[in-house]
């Protein structure tokens, strides 16, 4: 008799307790800014990709989840500032951790990690993301490679002034 | 416990060594030998870049500074261990134990860095790279440098295949080195002074060497790269397994390293008594011809409706295969031409299954111009030569003399040629070479140059005693080899010439073919008079031999000598054979391509057994695809007679090698081989053991020579290292690094028919003709040189001729030459 009463207590209890449930998928839980979400290939300010396909993020992944293979950039057909390109660049979501070590390991900065958390699938084969589906999207001001350097003359300009040369090449097409 | 002091361990000098201290510990090292490989022995790793064992000392880089005492005195600064060597009462303070040589070299490796460009991650060297791994071993944590680094345009093509990146350089000069002292093509050097001191080629002359992929595996930087391999692949994700070269009869060790099932590059393995480290640039590059698109992955079986071929199960293909082989067994017989190009277990399956399947001795290697005294030669003395025996590699080093006869080493076995060089330059060997004119090969083997007129050859042997004592002088010395090349079969009586001065010297005999299966096809008895092991067919005995050992019935095996390859096309081409087997064939390379093509037309059953599509694939009826080298195990047999055994490169892909698929087969005709699988075929070979040498009794004149007549030129010609093979195909970087294709004839030849300089010359005969450029070189009068099987030319199929036969020459018109 008195230890119905005791658990009819918490029931009443709760009543009155702040609601921890989460109203997902109704309500999408906003992400610490920090959080290790699905990875990005980020761009150059005019749309050339920032991936020279090092494979040096392969190389860090300890899930064996990262798949690249470098390409030549040519002068008809320009992907990336300077000579290396990523031809073909592919994470296997089914195998990432999101431990991050990738995007330690980028030296241009072109592997970042985004906050979308929604990694869910029916199937194998759509978890193994390619590099249309990593790709940043195009700003305004970018441009769909391939083409030719817009932002300088050689790849030290953007690695070196490569913000410089945006926010100018900005100010310009605001001024015309 | 305490351990008395043993005596025994004071160490004992012996003659020819010296005692010093390393890093405290007593060693003793023979004299000569460099500081930095006796403190190697020790298990010290001195860092380095120029340091190679095989190049000669440059202290180039002074990565290897080490502090050096001699005879209780210190040396006032630290010694480079790559070019001091050793000397007795020597004490080394390496880094380990001397705080002054670390930090030598630490100063050493921030210096090397300070123009370099650290791009490690477009870089191909990154992950491999002895500079990385060296700079995080022994070098500072960081730079004190905070100038602009010194920049070069990025990469110069140095070939089509070579890229020089400046930047990466470290000036170590191992390149450099490698090609004036290994190879013999100074093309690349250093150029400038002080700061901008870079390695460079010369404006006029590209980088041309047939070794120049040996220069990019031993760069200690990413300053050489490949056009090939140029941003394929990481070391890390890359699976390397040791493999075996394809190409040439020299057997190279290779490492081939590939990912996701692709071969992506191959470099050279290390095997002393073999390549040493090096390997030819065919060797190299050339592996795309096993995923070009003509390559044939399903059983294709002509259809008898449509007349075209169609894919088909492999079952279906064996089945009619064997009932159209067996059919055509029993209207006349069948021939087998299983190629130059098998490993000793495929050509072993071919053997047998000529004989137990087809039971007929029909069945010859020999893709090329080929002779009946060349097949006594071979049975009666090279099939039972071995490294035990027979010439070596090291053997050649060793000769005081090498008589080079219808041989150009570097265009036919390159590996052959860096020894011959190697030997040369060591001043031990001298090298005459029996041929047409002063070739690079000639020149880069210092060697002396016996000319005569294409077909002379065995008539300047007979006459050497008379024209060149001192050369059968230096022959008779102990050791002394003569080679003989594949072109030697297109010349009567040169074997004959060769055997007889082999007996009157003494000198040893290699015959040196060109392709890769050759001597093992001849061993496993591939050829119309022998059996496995170098049993002659006619033996009895013998045949009863290998009759126990298969298995079959006593007497079932064929006793009469079949026929050579232009035997079977002849017979084929007359109807009095019906089928053929056709295994890695180019018709086009055979003597008389025409005949080839009729006997191909001809043939009521054709079976080929191909990885590609060809001209014998055109017109088979079955056509049952097999594995490339990398996709198969088995063994070459090098033109020394040493085994070379590889494994599976890329398992899993599907493909059968040559051998299996003729064990179907021979069971669908009711006749087991037992050559299910490469190991169980040399496991079968290995039980039937070697026959009994039998000599040969080689007795063929030397023709007389007739003059060409008016108009006329005698035509000289080979096969060059790089043209139109058909392992080469999907290599256009490779290609770009093949000699210009030009005729070569004598200044007085060249007024005779007047052919101008920079000009075109057309040669011709009754099949067709050919224009080309024409340049003079010492060639004999009369006589005029083409490349066998480069570009446009193609002597073969176009003239129908080969070495030693008389060709039409002209002036030729520029017109029709696509350059």
């Amino acid at each position: 008799m008195f230890e119905s009463l005791k658990g009819f207590g918490v029931t009443f209890g709760t009543m009155f307790k702040k609601v921890v449930t989460e109203e997902y998928p109704e309500v999408k839980k906003v992400t610490a800014p920090r959080f290790h979400g699905r990875h990005q290939l980020n761009r150059h300010p005019d749309g050339l990709e920032k991936c020279v396909g090092c494979e040096l993020c392969a190389w860090a992944c300890p899930a064996d989840a990262i798949f690249v293979e470098g390409g030549d950039n040519t002068e008809e057909a320009r992907f990336s500032p300077g000579e290396r390109y990523g031809a073909d660049y592919q994470i296997n979501y089914l195998r990432c951790i999101g431990c991050g070590l990738c995007i330690e390991a980028c030296p241009t900065r072109s592997l970042t990690m985004t906050n979308e958390y929604e990694l869910a699938d029916d199937n194998r084969q759509d978890l193994i993301f390619t590099k249309e589906d990593l790709l940043a999207p195009l700003l305004p001001g970018m441009e769909q490679p391939p083409h030719p350097m817009r932002l300088g003359d050689n790849e030290q300009d953007y690695y070196v002034n490569g913000p410089q040369l945006a926010k100018a090449a900005e100010t310009k097409e605001a001024g015309a | 416990m305490t351990i008395a002091p043993d005596k025994s361990t004071e160490l004992v000098v012996p003659e020819g060594h010296v005692k010093l201290v390393i890093d405290g510990v007593e060693v003793v090292a023979p004299k000569g030998e460099l500081l930095i490989r006796t403190a190697e022995r020790l298990g010290t790793v001195i860092p380095r870049f120029c340091d190679h064992p095989l190049l000669e000392p440059a202290g180039a880089c002074r990565q290897c500074l080490v502090e050096v005492e001699m005879g209780g005195r210190p040396m006032p600064k630290p010694q480079a261990s790559c070019t001091m060597t050793v000397a007795d009462g020597m004490v080394v303070k390496t880094q380990l134990t001397s705080p002054v040589a670390d930090k030598a070299q630490q100063g050493v490796m921030e210096l090397l860095l300070i123009n370099h460009p650290l791009d490690c991650p477009i870089c191909d060297k990154g992950g491999e790279c002895p500079l990385q791994n060296q700079a995080i071993a022994h070098g500072r944590s960081d730079s004190r440098f905070h100038e602009h680094k010194r920049t070069f345009p990025k990469p110069i093509n140095i070939s089509t295949q070579v890229l020089l990146d400046r930047e990466r350089c470290v000036l170590c000069q191992r390149c450099t080195r490698f090609s004036a002292q290994i190879a013999g093509d100074p093309f690349i050097e250093l150029l400038e002074r002080g700061a901008q001191q870079q390695i460079g080629v010369a404006q006029e002359k590209p980088f041309q060497s047939y070794f120049s992929g040996n220069t990019i595996q031993i760069c200690p930087v990413g300053a050489l790269t490949s056009a090939a391999y140029r941003f394929r692949a990481r070391p890390f994700d890359l699976v390397s397994t040791p493999s075996v070269c394809e190409h040439c009869s020299s057997g190279c060790a290779e490492r081939t390293d590939w990912r996701r099932g692709k071969v992506q590059r191959k470099l050279a393995g290390d095997d002393p008594q073999v390549n040493e480290e090096w390997i030819c640039d065919k060797g190299r590059f050339a592996f795309r011809y096993a995923t070009s698109a003509d390559r044939i992955t399903r059983p294709l079986v002509r259809d008898a409706d449509t007349g075209e071929l169609r894919e088909s199960s492999w079952t279906e293909a064996l089945q009619v295969a064997a009932a159209g082989l067996a059919q055509a067994r029993d209207k006349g017989g069948v021939g087998v031409l299983p190629g130059g190009r098998l490993t000793v277990e495929d050509a072993y399956a071919y053997s047998k299954f000529a004989r137990i399947a087809l039971r007929s001795n029909d069945i010859d290697f020999r893709a090329r111009p080929h002779s009946a005294e060349e097949l006594e030669f071979l049975s009666g003395t090279t099939v039972f030569t071995n490294p035990d025996n027979g010439v070596t590699f090291q053997g050649i080093e060793k000769a005081p003399a090498a008589l080079l006869v219808a041989f150009e080493p570097e265009e036919e076995a390159p590996i052959v040629f860096l020894r011959l060089r190697k030997a040369a330059r060591k001043g031990t060997t001298k090298v005459f070479h029996l041929g047409q004119y002063t070739t690079p090969a000639v020149e880069k083997t210092s060697g002396t140059l016996l000319a005569c007129v294409p077909g002379a050859e065995a008539n300047a042997i007979n006459a050497l005693p008379d024209h060149a004592a001192d050369v059968v002088e230096l022959l008779s010395k102990p050791g002394a080899v003569i080679l003989v090349g594949e072109r030697a079969a297109e010349i009567p009586g040169t074997f004959t010439a060769v055997a007889r001065l082999a007996e009157r010297t003494g000198a040893k005999v290699a015959w040196i073919p060109r392709r890769a299966g050759e001597r093992g096809a001849l061993a496993v008895g591939a050829t119309p008079n022998l059996l496995p092991g170098g049993r002659h067919v006619a033996n009895a005995a013998a045949r009863a031999e290998v009759e126990r050992a298969w298995g079959v019935e006593e007497g079932s095996l064929p006793a009469a000598p079949g026929r050579d390859t232009t035997g079977i096309l002849e017979a084929v081409a007359n109807g009095e054979l019906a089928g053929l087997v056709v295994g890695g064939v180019d018709p086009y390379d055979l003597p008389d391509p025409v005949l080839a093509e009729k006997a191909l037309e001809n043939a009521a059953f054709v079976v080929s057994l191909e990885q590609r599509h060809s001209a014998v694939t055109a017109r088979a009826d079955v056509v049952l695809p097999v594995a490339p080298a990398v996709e198969k195990s088995g063994s070459f047999l090098n033109w020394e007679g040493r085994r070379r055994e590889f494994g599976t490169t890329l398992e899993g892909t599907g493909a059968l090698p040559d051998c299996r698929v003729l064990d179907t087969l021979a069971v669908e005709m009711d006749a087991d081989l037992f050559t299910q699988t490469p190991a169980a075929a040399a496991a079968d070979l290995a039980r039937l053991g070697d026959g009994a040498p039998t000599g040969s009794s080689l007795n063929v004149a030397a023709p007389l020579q007739s003059p060409a007549g008016a108009g006329k030129a005698v035509l000289a010609t080979w096969h060059r290292l790089l043209g139109n093979g058909s392992l080469q195909v999907d290599e256009p970087h490779l290609a770009g690094t093949a000699r210009p294709v030009v005729a070569k004839v004598a200044e007085a030849t060249a007024a005779q028919f007047g052919l101008a300089t920079g000009g075109h010359v057309t040669v011709s005969t009754d099949r067709g003709a050919i224009t080309l450029p024409v340049e003079t070189d010492d060639l004999p009068e009369g006589v005029i040189w083409l490349p066998t099987n480069s570009g446009d030319v193609t002597v073969r199929a176009t003239l129908g001729a080969g070495h030693g036969s008389v060709v039409s020459v002209s002036a030729g018109s520029t017109s029709g030459v696509k350059s």
